[in-house]
């Protein structure tokens, strides 16, 4: 069934769900914002979230307490500083303990491969060594068959719902993106279900190098949603905010602080638009 | 001869920009460098900046080849993609360039270090209840691996370089004689580390770092209150060559720019 078009509200609330598995990912770029802020409007909770590098947008979802359990395999506020409400988490357990499930990018990268490619485990000449390795049951070793070399097996991710952001979507719901595409693809297809924010519809795809296209029967939803990536950034679309992630060191690092920000920018402003339009109240160039 | 004191009077520097300039010169010729973020990918972008202008930058986002010409705040910064001559998915990276041996050196930064060049990225204190929580071990685990050889640079401090650490997040040399000699045959893991202070080098005979040369300015004392082992200085210790003039204002102007392009 091809991917219908659906609002960004109806989407969450159809596809994710109290207790579900879910991967907003991105990989710097193309970083589904409007999405994590739309969960935390809606009050998800007890969510097992999934993705190799949480940054900002995981750092809302757990502090607004949406979150049980994170897997992930590096979580920091890139060029700025730490994830204060992910660490108050983890040091504290405020506003209550997160389960962790960490890897190494490389680990996690070939998770999402053997989930996308339907197999049970991926292998990779890994984790050699590491306190990691000794604590995760998620680590194991195998022998090659055929060589005889030691490598590392590490288990398929289990997702309900992946969300990605791209670029364009075309009429009939394929979408394009470009520029870092991260492990986007791998999570749409390691999904039960999954959501796409674009930032447009057009008639047809102009190419584009190191173009990425998932088909539209992949895709669940697509919502169109401009700027969705905001902080973040689409490539040919809008220019990553550094000056945020600068900022949001501030603001993350104060619970107070953190839940003012949040109450004024997401849980009191209706959808996307209205997010970047409370920022731009305030000074904030977006 | 005076005019010559005067030139190099003028020459200052801060800790950290000796660090990047030092680390910088690590690379050279046509290495195919894996560069990890902040501290190591500002001596990256210096080194191609100025002597070894054919280095081939990878970043862990995909980006091959990529030519920024200022400090990105992060790997996934448009300037590496737009500039790369591929971009591939996050998978590749690590299948196909990383894990089979496409990459000659990977340039790591770290919070804390010990004398083999193990790595802790991950927490301080505690693991269940650290006092610190890190962000955890990104793609450092499998770089210190499968790269040719590895260079680490970070600020030099007791709280860094630490006799135990707390966590081994990523591997450096392994105390085990052979697990060492099944690594060599994928990688020849951390061979150099660069700080603020100092250089320290991998020496196979102690199979510790040693401390091979001091910044001008810096003593062996003050390099021994901020080690919190007590590590080797080299019998062949040097004092490293101080920041041209070339150097600095390669490494001023793309900070400069970094700056203001926010």
């Amino acid at each position: 069934m091809n991917a219908r078009p659906l609002t960004l509200s109806d989407a969450v609330a159809e596809f994710v769900h109290d207790g579900d598995t879910v991967a907003l990912e991105g990989f710097t770029h193309l970083i589904p914002f409007a999405a994590g802020h739309e969960i935390i409007r809606q009050g998800r909770r007890d969510l097992t979230l999934v993705r190799m590098t949480p940054d900002i947008i995981y750092d809302q979802l757990i502090g607004m307490g949406c979150v049980s359990k994170l897997i992930f395999s590096w979580a920091g506020n890139p060029g700025a500083g730490s994830l204060h409400r992910f660490r108050d988490a983890v040091e504290n357990g405020y506003p209550h303990p997160l389960e962790i499930e960490e890897h190494s990018h490389a680990g996690m990268a070939v998770r999402y491969q053997a989930s996308a490619s339907g197999l049970p485990f991926g292998v990779l000449r890994g984790y050699a060594g590491t306190d990691l390795s000794q604590l995760s049951p998620t680590i194991r070793w195998i022998t090659c068959p055929f060589t005889g070399e030691e490598l590392a097996a590490v288990p398929a991710l289990s997702i309900d719902v992946s969300v990605i952001c791209a670029q364009q979507a075309d009429r009939r719901g394929n979408v394009m993106m470009w520029g870092i595409t991260g492990v986007q693809k791998e999570a749409v297809l390691s999904a039960k279900h999954s959501v796409v924010l674009v930032e447009e519809i057009v008639d047809d795809f102009t190419p584009h190098v190191n173009a990425v296209v998932l088909p539209s029967w992949t895709i669940d939803a697509v919502s169109v949603v401009p700027s969705g990536s905001y902080p973040s950034y689409s490539e040919d679309y809008s220019e990553r905010a550094n000056d945020f992630y600068a900022q949001w060191e501030g603001i993350s690092r104060d619970r107070v602080a953190f839940h003012a920000w949040m109450t004024n920018h997401v849980l009191e402003t209706k959808d996307h638009a209205a997010f970047m339009e409370s920022l731009t109240a305030i000074g904030v160039t977006t | 001869m005076t005019e010559v004191a005067e030139i190099d009077t003028a020459l200052e520097w801060t800790s950290d920009e000796i660090m990047t300039v030092v680390a910088a010169r690590e690379l050279t010729g046509e290495m195919v460098c894996f560069v990890g973020i902040g501290l190591p990918s500002k001596a990256a972008i210096l080194a191609r900046a100025t002597h070894a202008p054919n280095v081939t930058l990878v970043y862990e986002s995909g980006c091959i080849g990529a030519k920024p010409d200022r400090l990105p705040p992060s790997i996934g910064d448009g300037v590496l993609s737009r500039t790369a001559d591929a971009v591939v998915s996050v998978p590749e990276i690590f299948s196909y360039w990383l894990q089979a041996g496409r990459i000659d050196v990977g340039f790591l930064g770290a919070a804390q270090v010990d004398k083999r060049g193990n790595i802790n990225t991950t927490a301080v204190g505690e693991y269940d209840r650290p006092t610190v929580r890190l962000p955890g071990a990104g793609g450092a685990p499998e770089i210190t691996t499968s790269c040719g050889k590895v260079i680490i640079t970070l600020r030099h401090s007791a709280r860094a370089f630490v006799e135990k650490l707390d966590f081994v997040t990523s591997v450096g040399h392994f105390e085990d004689e052979e697990l060492e000699r099944q690594r060599a045959r994928h990688g020849h893991g951390p061979q150099v580390i660069v700080t603020d202070l100092c250089v320290l080098r991998y020496q196979p005979s102690s199979r510790e770092f040693e401390v091979t040369s001091l910044h001008p300015g810096v003593s062996v004392e003050d390099v021994l209150a901020q080690t919190g082992w007590p590590v080797i200085i080299s019998d062949d210790l040097e004092e490293t060559a101080p920041p041209t003039k070339e150097e600095l204002a390669a490494l001023r102007r793309f900070s400069e720019s970094s700056a203001h392009s926010r």
